[in-house]
């Protein structure tokens, strides 16, 4: 036939070609590569700079050995899980209210948004100042006559992720509200008229018909929230700084930590390694669900 | 919760206004709103305590409750926030970070920007081969942790002679600003209808002519929601201004901190609060002027996915 | 007569699905010449194949002696009118016309004429300076028609033009394109899913399914003498009734049933002994009469009666439970139930070999 030559069609559309370079550069150089390279050199033993001495599983049996990057990883856990069960129940239970053609539905929507604009450094403080044993609430509910009230989560270690959940609570559950409203909102209203017709209660509805429905929201703000809770760094050095003792460690700070001021690299490459296997674990179901169940239906 | 929910359908029946249904309407509205109540007190508390704090002077701050206004209204600690505050050895206030996170917000979001609204154009209407594989890439790359990426950038950066500078943090941010933005724009373009694409290449419009003439001109609003999400994102930066910058640098949250959280000295709480406040302010502006579209750039994306 | 268009052995495959097979259409100097089929047959991508939108996979596409196959768009010689009229909406009607012209670098004087002559011509004048979000449906399609025809081309691709606007408005557009095809007399290829656009319009029909050209002739030669199975289902309304028998006697009658129809008369083939076989019958083409004639006559009992004002559409249930349609005069009310005979025009009827789909 008499196409034209492959060499041209390299060159068809070259200025989109040209354009998508940096977007190449990035995926490519930085997201897989310096992927692979962190996994790779986590299987060295690099102290300062990063070396090429193999030694197999090591670093990764000190992690694990390591009693700070335990405390690290089960802070993290329970600092997670009631981080996504609170936001993703408070979430939607403020969606709910919010949808009930209320009035001033924009100024309460603005309320519990506007934390969100706000950094996890400011946060911290804020809440830092009022979890404050000596003048916050604890002192003011004191002074109204409860002498023997205590409230002081972020000095005890048994406490303190609590107080970390009411500030990371405050910051965000106002995006996680926002998505469900707009998952909520793009319910059909016949669907809201039928049920009303058959006489089934409104409660009910949310529970049998709604929340089904809204299965791809919150699955999407289960990841979003989930990959975000990994990450989770700035907020803790701000408000605890990972105090008392261990008991507000995170795997971030860990990673921080030697990575840039105990200049282990090693360990700092496993323990980012591991990071990304917990992040793995929550995004391939995930992918899998909503990527692989298209292509079949 | 069932008393709750009732109250939507109320306003909007038909029915006869019956004294019953209206005992009821008016009962569950209460409650609705006495617990919209309650929750907005637990989202302005903070605000509040902040705005508060930072006007009292340190004697009252001891003395008094945190919750109270100030008796005697004093702007000193937001003075010496902004121009005295000390960190390390530096006591030139949080004007310096504020000045730094000038510097690296306004080119990096501008930058980012441009980048990713080309990125997004190219990948809905110039589809090459490979072109979904790298944006799926892109995408699963805004979920990884950045801790995994951090030590490679610095090699990277150190390579290209700009580990420490602003130029190297701007880079930074372009590339992580990168799979979010492209996101937002690939939507937005793939809503407007391909046959205006196709048009304009009938009507001979090459890549740039047709971005820059027809897309552009019809995408105003997704790009005021990145420069909202973008400007708000990169201002509130923590980890990559600690990592890729030094301290004369420093964006205005690492300043913050280190102001708030150094051990040296007596802690000004009214200062910290005026401090703390003054970093917030910036996003907290953007946020409330730019009202829905905020609400729309983070819900962008996000809901599409 | 020379080739406008000559589209040559053209394929395109996305991986491994392949959306047109191995096409092979020469459009001449000034023909109207229609795309029809269902969604999804791959009309509007052969259009787009022809616009240069999208690059096909094997084959050629000629336009005017040009081989243009690799040639972008814009350098084709083509103008093209689209379902949702693509106008650019932030400029105005005059923007619209003269973007074109202006990437082509044409200098002012010339663009002002070539607007001045489109507007005369569509009756947009005093649209000129207004935002096409101010315009009604009907002017946003006139504009974009307009910017097809300030390109000065000789092939118009028109991508299911009317498909947005309502009834009566398309009605009139359709009148209007076939005066402006009479007045310019280019070569228009259109693309559309409407059998009534695709007959009053076109000079010839091109059927398409699962991107093949099923037939491509003149309509009433589709109308007609549909080329298979497909082509006679599709093309008319209601569809064409059919009759699942044999046909005996060295191809001389056909047996549905109990029922035996003379065959002598028949325009086409030979038809010879085919064990199974089908009888194709347009509505308009079966007449209701009291009185059986023996090899001419279906028995059928009348079950529902539609007027539909200038006629009225009759429907009958005939031996074996088979439905069937004709179309009769509106003053004709038939009761439900009424046994009658439906006397069959031979010469129109169309007769497919069962297996095989083709048209005997």
């Amino acid at each position: 036939m008499a196409g034209k030559p492959r060499g041209l069609r390299l060159f068809r559309n070259l200025n989109a070609k040209v354009a998508a370079v940096p977007m190449v550069l990035t995926t490519l150089v930085v997201f897989v590569g310096g992927t692979l390279w962190t996994v790779l050199y986590s299987f060295t033993n690099s102290k300062l700079l990063p070396r090429w001495q193999f030694v197999g599983l090591d670093q990764y049996k000190r992690l694990w050995s390591n009693d700070l990057w335990n405390a690290a990883i089960w802070n993290l856990a329970f600092y997670g899980v009631m981080s996504l069960i609170f936001t993703i129940t408070m979430g939607f239970v403020l969606a709910v209210l919010l949808d009930q053609k209320i009035r001033f539905e924009d100024t309460f929507r603005t309320i519990m948004l506007y934390p969100f604009a706000l950094s996890f450094i400011v946060t911290g403080l804020v809440w830092q100042w009022i979890l404050n044993p000596e003048m916050g609430i604890q002192e003011v509910v004191r002074r109204m006559g409860f002498e023997g009230f205590t409230f002081d989560p972020l000095h005890n270690p048994n406490t303190v992720l609590y107080g970390l959940l009411i500030a990371g609570l405050w910051q965000g559950t106002g995006f996680t509200m926002c998505l469900m409203l707009a998952g909520l909102r793009g319910i059909d209203e016949d669907i809201w008229k039928a049920a009303r017709v058959d006489g089934i209660p409104k409660w009910k509805t949310y529970l049998f018909v709604v929340i089904p429905m809204m299965r791809p929201v919150f699955i999407t703000t289960l990841v979003i929230v989930a990959a975000g809770i990994i990450k989770l760094y700035d907020l803790v050095v701000a408000q605890t700084s990972g105090g008392p003792g261990n008991a507000s460690q995170v795997p971030a700070m860990y990673v921080y930590r030697y990575m840039f001021t105990a200049q282990n690299l090693g360990q700092g490459f496993a323990a980012s390694t591991m990071m990304l296997l917990s992040v793995l674990i929550v995004l391939i179901p995930w992918a899998y669900l909503e990527f692989g169940g298209k292509k079949h239906g | 919760m069932a008393d709750v929910s009732m109250a939507g359908v109320q306003p909007h029946s038909v029915q006869p206004r019956g004294a019953k249904p209206r005992r009821r309407f008016s009962g569950s509205n209460i409650m609705l709103y006495g617990v919209l109540f309650v929750v907005s007190v637990y989202y302005l508390l903070p605000l509040w305590v902040m705005v508060m704090t930072s006007l009292k002077g340190m004697p009252e701050i001891r003395m008094g409750n945190i919750f109270a206004p100030p008796v005697e209204i004093t702007f000193q600690p937001w003075v010496k926030a902004w121009s005295q505050a000390c960190t390390g050895l530096n006591c030139d206030g949080l004007s310096r970070g504020f000045w730094n996170s000038v510097m690296i917000t306004v080119p990096s979001v501008i930058i980012s920007i441009i980048v990713a609204s080309v990125n997004g154009y190219a990948l809905v209407n110039w589809r090459f081969k490979g072109s979904e594989v790298f944006f799926t890439i892109l995408i699963f790359g805004s979920f990884i942790p950045y801790q995994i990426m951090l030590y490679p950038i610095v090699i990277l950066l150190r390579e290209m002679h700009i580990y420490g500078t602003l130029y190297g943090l701007i880079l930074v941010h372009t590339i992580f600003g990168m799979p979010i933005l492209t996101l937002l724009f690939r939507n937005y373009f793939s809503s407007l209808p391909e046959e205006l694409f196709k048009a304009a290449r009938v009507d001979g419009a090459g890549f740039w002519r047709i971005y820059f003439q027809i897309m552009v001109p019809m995408s105003l609003p997704i790009f005021v929601v990145a420069l909202i999400l973008q400007i708000t994102g990169i201002w509130n930066d923590f980890l990559f201004g600690v990592v890729f910058t030094k301290p004369e640098i420093y964006p205005m949250t690492v300043q913050l901190n280190n102001i708030v959280n150094s051990v040296q000295g007596v802690k000004e709480y009214n200062v910290n609060m005026a401090a703390t406040l003054l970093t917030g302010l910036v996003p907290l502006v953007i946020y409330f002027v730019s009202g829905k579209l905020f609400v729309r750039g983070i819900a962008a994306g996000a809901v599409k996915g | 007569m020379t080739h406008s268009i000559q589209v040559k052995d053209l394929t395109l495959s996305f991986g491994s699905v392949s959306v047109l097979k191995n096409m092979n259409i020469d459009v001449a100097e000034g023909e109207f010449i229609v795309l029809l089929g269902p969604s999804g047959c791959g009309k509007s991508t052969l259009l787009n194949c022809l616009a240069g939108l999208l690059d096909i996979t094997d084959g050629e596409i000629w336009i005017k002696g040009k081989n243009v196959t690799w040639a972008e768009p814009s350098e084709r010689g083509i103008g093209m009118v689209f379902q949702s009229y693509a106008l650019y909406p932030q400029m105005t009607v005059r923007g619209n016309l003269s973007f074109g012209l202006k990437n082509a670098r044409m200098p002012k004087e010339e663009i002002d004429k070539r607007i001045a002559r489109a507007a005369e011509i569509l009756q947009i004048g005093p649209l000129l300076d207004r935002k096409p979000a101010a315009l009604s449906g009907g002017q946003r399609q006139r504009v974009a028609i307009g910017r097809a025809l300030v390109r000065d081309v000789d092939v118009f691709l028109f991508d299911e033009p009317l498909s947005n606007l309502d009834a009566k408005l398309r009605s009139e557009l359709r009148v209007e394109i076939k005066r402006l095809h009479s007045r310019l007399n280019n070569t228009m290829v259109y693309v559309t899913h409407d059998q009534i656009e695709a007959l009053t319009l076109a000079d010839r029909i091109a059927v398409m399914r699962g991107g093949i050209i099923q037939q491509l002739a003149a309509p009433q030669e589709i109308y007609n003498r549909p080329s298979n199975l497909f082509v006679a289902g599709f093309i008319g309304s209601p569809s064409m009734n059919f009759l699942h028998g044999a046909t005996l006697d060295a191809g001389r009658a056909f047996q549905f049933g109990a029922t035996r129809i003379d065959l002598a008369g028949y325009e086409g083939g030979a038809i010879l002994e085919r064990p199974k076989a089908i009888l194709g019958l347009r509505p308009e083409h079966l007449v209701i009469q009291d009185h059986a004639e023996p090899g001419l006559t279906i028995p059928a009992v009348v079950e529902i009666d539609e007027p539909m004002g200038a006629d009225s559409l009759v429907w009958l249930e005939a031996e074996g439970g088979l439905k069937m349609s004709v179309r009769v005069l509106v003053e004709r009310r038939m009761a439900p139930g009424t046994p009658v005979h439906l006397k069959v025009d031979i010469a129109k009827a169309s007769i497919f070999d069962t297996a095989s789909e083709q048209r005997v």
